[in-house]
């Protein structure tokens, strides 16, 4: 398996110089000087223009276009994100410090998403036609287009504003430094209720409709029906036999949630001001903050790349039928 | 009598009607005998099949009929009751070889499995039961075999496996569904020839569903004829394919390529096709395709009358000896 | 004894059952999918919608951006006269919610057409050309779903500052790479048929192929598809503006209708609720629909399992 890997990971690389590439150009397409941005608009006319062409060097923007691509990949090689405009640290740090409190948010709602999700989706096509069954196809279509970030507006409408039980944003309240140490890991636990609620949610629901097809299908395989005929006990049959099979692309799409993990929670995120990866992202994008915007869509990028290999990697793990030797190609 | 059906039927209830796959049906198997199910595919032999065992699925449903097993009901008993006639006393062996296995278990697995649950077997004496099991069904290297996945063996291997599983608690009747359609000539010759040995060693009876002429006339002591749903001719062995007595049945003989016969005789048929289950026709549903059959056909289906010592026939148009 | 069944060269899938009873696979597929009530409602709905959408300018009882005395008008509670409320500036919040419906209708169903067009055309030739055209095609697309859909679409309308045509272009562009691989998928499957074969021995262009038989054969997966990304488009669009990088105020879409009322949230719960309901329903009646189409256009059920 580790040759595979290696040889995934090379395979990867000019896919990976690709989206730098177009992850470039498209940003450097933008309209505006990033000046603008640099400096605010009314500091602009104060400041003497030999200054900002001194900050435009120091920047390497008055380089041409090409130039600042190479130094650009050289860059990202080396892992130098760059430093950014608004914040003026370097990007690295600033995603490193986000990172933590995106994770926890998505790997919540991962596992709340799993946990709920499967075994609704197990209950709803062993119970077949069932009122269950019924009530939990079409709840969770419901669930699922609901918009997340309306449905969590609206949680804290009922579950803040109205009912007091939950804090309406942030990551904890206030007066977190005067609780005690069991009130400091309420108050966390209290903040993180609402956003990854919504989150798993709405996931649960997707999960728990593929669930529910992925198992329906595999229930009309010949041998399902054979393993009854062998006389095994229907809990055996569903359980053993039949989920096996089922959670084979399931887990696989777990793979591929990846990218989700520190990207997804986009506007959650906004709705809460948690602040993690997604909100710097979006206040990067409002404030044309470029180097993290360049950093963040390589980010995104990269990990849905990883992401694939991961699942690619985990379905050769589970399923015996697919062993490394053979590449295989969506 | 080790199996008696009596009147089955198993009707299947879709938005388009009901469709009756297995419409009155009844026979007998004794012990340690080869009973042949024939009819064209799609004629309702896999659902008499399921039927036996109770495992037919919505929208299908049996509506009536009593199988005894060993003068047992098996069709009207409570909910675990079934299971324990499943694999213990009725084995069972499906036409793709290989699609009875679970594609992520491994063959051993999948033995020892059963092994425990029907002959509380402990691990290690299953383990070895396997092995001996699947060198019985003629598998070389059977320990390496019981490690492997059904994929990685052949289409052979694999009905192998799959009639190791069926008879590993021996049962008394094994029910093989088209067990050779899906392998090579020479493969189904020696699955053929496995059936016969282990019927043999644990004087199994079996039934034996297939639309293989050839198969019937080299296993079967007794053959029932089944036509859309019902039996229109049941003899012994030799005298069905001596004299055939029904019209289809003769269709179906006729059909048969013989080896030695002059480029001249033209491919004989049955003309016409088979029509459709929803839209069955009053009367005998051979008609239009028979070539004795009159307006005294129409009306009802002929019903299955003793012609002979051990013969039965469902045709106006028969005569008895 | 194996029955080869004969496929009709040359016309699209007949199944041979439905020929022999004169039912097209077409009518079959109406008959199945009218019999789907819920189905049959969400196109209703949807439709209402539209129309509504359409003309309302002629339904708003308000002018949408109208402030009159806003000290009176301010965060008004639904009532008669304001059926969904008023919002911090005393302007009708229905009227907002029908001229929003006409933004995020719209933007949903263009950006649809413009993911399907390209998508189409797309997998169309990398699909027909195969060998190393449709191996450099499918190399492009593993860069472009590279990136996250949701994450590309915020980049690119927030640094380009897009305006609605081309929020519509973006959103569409972004998201034609599903399509692109459902229809080469299919066409590669249908390449194999012998109609194919037969088209060319009697001497057709590769065009008229392409257009006239293949495509269509394809179109039954790609309706499916094309009304589940509507809804997700209007998804998108929603959450776009909801983060302020979409439709902008005073502009009003449904999605940043949500943003302003989470705002106002301990004093006017209505401005977020309505909208975001309007949405809910959407999407859901979208989602609703193309489980429809697909239960109806199942080829596996098309042809009729004998017992």
């Amino acid at each position: 398996m580790g040759w595979y890997v290696v040889k995934r990971l090379l395979q990867a690389i000019p896919l990976l110089i690709g989206i730098a590439s177009i992850t470039f150009f498209i940003v450097h397409l933008a309209p505006g000087d990033p000046m603008d941005v640099y400096l605010e608009e009314r500091y602009r006319r104060e400041v003497d223009p030999q200054v900002i062409e001194l900050i435009r060097k120091k920047y390497g923007l008055d380089q041409p276009l090409p130039v600042q691509y190479v130094k650009w990949i050289g860059n990202l090689a080396r892992g130098d994100l760059g430093e950014s405009f608004r914040y003026r640290r370097p990007v690295a740090s600033l995603i490193a410090e986000r990172i933590p409190y995106t994770l926890q948010l998505t790997l919540l709602a991962l596992l709340l998403d799993a946990l709920v999700g499967i075994s609704l989706g197990i209950t709803s096509a062993v119970k077949q036609y069932s009122t269950t069954d019924k009530v939990v196809t079409l709840g969770s279509l419901v669930l699922y287009s609901i918009p997340g970030f309306w449905l969590a507006v609206m949680l804290v409408l009922v579950f803040s504003v109205n009912l007091g039980w939950l804090p309406t944003s942030q990551t904890r309240s206030l007066d977190y430094e005067l609780l005690s140490t069991s009130g400091k890991i309420a108050d966390r636990l209290g903040h993180l209720v609402l956003p990854v609620f919504v989150l798993g949610v709405a996931s649960a629901a997707g999960t728990a409709r593929y669930m529910r097809n992925q198992l329906l299908e595999v229930l009309s395989e010949e041998y399902v029906l054979a393993a009854r005929a062998r006389g095994l006990p229907e809990t055996s049959v569903i359980l053993k036999h039949a989920l096996r099979n089922a959670l084979i692309p399931i887990v696989t799409l777990y793979g591929l949630a990846l990218p989700f993990l520190l990207g997804g929670a986009v506007l959650i995120e906004k709705v809460f001001a948690w602040p993690g990866m997604g909100l710097l992202a979006v206040e990067a994008i409002g404030a044309r903050d470029y180097p993290i915007i360049l950093a963040t869509s390589m980010m995104a990028a990269v990990l849905v790349v990883l992401g694939n290999l991961l699942a690619d990697i985990a379905y050769a793990l589970v399923d015996p039928r697919v062993s490394f030797d053979a590449t295989r190609k969506a | 009598m080790l199996l008696s059906v009596q009147n089955l039927s198993t009707y299947f209830f879709l938005e388009e009607g009901v469709l009756r796959a297995v419409d009155g049906v009844s026979f007998e198997i004794a012990e340690n005998e080869t009973v042949a199910l024939v009819g064209e595919s799609g004629c309702g032999k896999t659902i008499v099949a399921l039927s036996i065992v109770n495992l037919v699925s919505a929208p299908g449903r049996i509506v009536q009929g009593k199988i005894l097993l060993n003068g047992e009901d098996i069709l009207n008993l409570p909910a675990g009751g079934i299971r324990q006639i499943r694999g213990r006393q009725i084995g069972m062996v499906f036409q793709e070889p290989g699609a009875a296995l679970n594609p992520v278990y491994t063959i051993g697995y999948q033995l020892r499995e059963v092994l425990q649950l029907h002959q509380g077997l402990s691990r290690r004496e299953a383990e070895r039961e396997a092995v001996r099991l699947l060198a019985e069904t003629g598998i070389a290297e059977p320990e390496r075999r019981a490690k492997a996945y059904p994929f990685e063996l052949s289409g052979g291997m694999r009905q192998r496996a799959v009639i190791a599983l069926a008879i590993s608690a021996r049962p008394k009747l094994l029910i093989a569904d088209e067990p050779t359609t899906a392998l090579d000539v020479t493969v189904q010759a020696e699955i053929l020839e496995l059936l016969r040995y282990l019927q043999d060693q644990y004087k199994m009876a079996i039934l034996l569903i297939t639309h293989d002429l050839g198969v019937v006339a080299e296993m079967a002591q007794h053959v029932l004829v089944m036509y859309t749903g019902k039996l229109v001719e049941m003899a012994r062995t030799d005298a069905l394919f001596r004299i055939p007595k029904h019209p289809y049945t003769q269709g179906l003989l006729n059909a048969v390529l013989r080896l030695g016969a002059g480029q001249k005789e033209p491919l004989c048929g049955i003309a016409g096709a088979v029509p459709d289950f929803l839209n069955l026709p009053s009367g005998c549903t051979f008609q239009g395709r028979c070539p004795i059959g009159d307006s005294t056909c129409t009306t009802e289906f002929p019903p299955l009358r003793e012609i002979a010592a051990g013969r039965r026939c469902a045709c106006y148009k028969v005569q008895g000896d | 004894m194996p029955q080869e069944k004969l496929e009709l060269v040359i016309l699209p899938l007949v199944p041979p059952v439905a020929a022999a009873k004169g039912r097209s696979p077409f009518s079959i597929a109406r008959r199945r999918f009218t019999a789907n009530r819920l189905a049959v409602v969400a196109l209703c709905v949807i439709v209402a919608l539209y129309l509504v959408a359409i003309f309302a300018p002629l339904l708003a009882p308000y002018d949408p951006s109208a402030i009159e005395d806003v000290m009176k008008t301010r965060y008004l509670p639904p009532s008669w006269a304001h059926p969904f409320g008023a919002d911090e500036f005393g302007r009708d919040l229905l009227s907002r919610a029908l001229y929003g419906a006409r933004v995020s209708l719209s933007v949903g169903l263009l950006a649809m057409l413009v993911a399907v067009f390209v998508g189409t055309t797309y997998g169309a030739i990398a699909g027909y050309a195969g060998g190393f055209v449709d191996n450099l095609l499918m190399r492009v697309v593993d860069v472009v779903i590279a990136f996250p859909k949701f994450f590309l679409m915020l980049i690119l309308v927030g640094i380009f500052e897009a305006n609605i045509g081309a929020l519509i272009l973006i959103l569409g562009l972004t998201s034609w790479t599903d399509t692109a691989r459902l229809v080469r998928g299919e066409i590669l499957s249908l390449k194999k048929r012998e109609f194919v074969e037969g088209a060319r021995a009697i001497g057709l262009p590769h065009r008229l192929i392409l257009f006239r038989h293949l495509i269509p054969n394809a179109m039954a997966s790609v309706l499916v598809s094309a009304t589940l990304m509507v809804g997700g488009l209007i998804g998108a669009e929603a959450g776009l503006s909801f983060l302020g990088i979409g439709v902008r105020p005073p502009t009003p879409s449904w999605g940043n209708m949500v943003s302003a009322g989470q705002d106002a949230l301990l004093v006017a719960w209505w401005i977020a609720f309505f909208p975001g309901c309007l949405l809910a329903l959407t999407i859901l009646c979208f989602n609703l629909l193309a489980d429809g189409l697909r239960d109806a256009l199942d080829p596996k059920t098309l042809m009729r399992r004998y017992v």
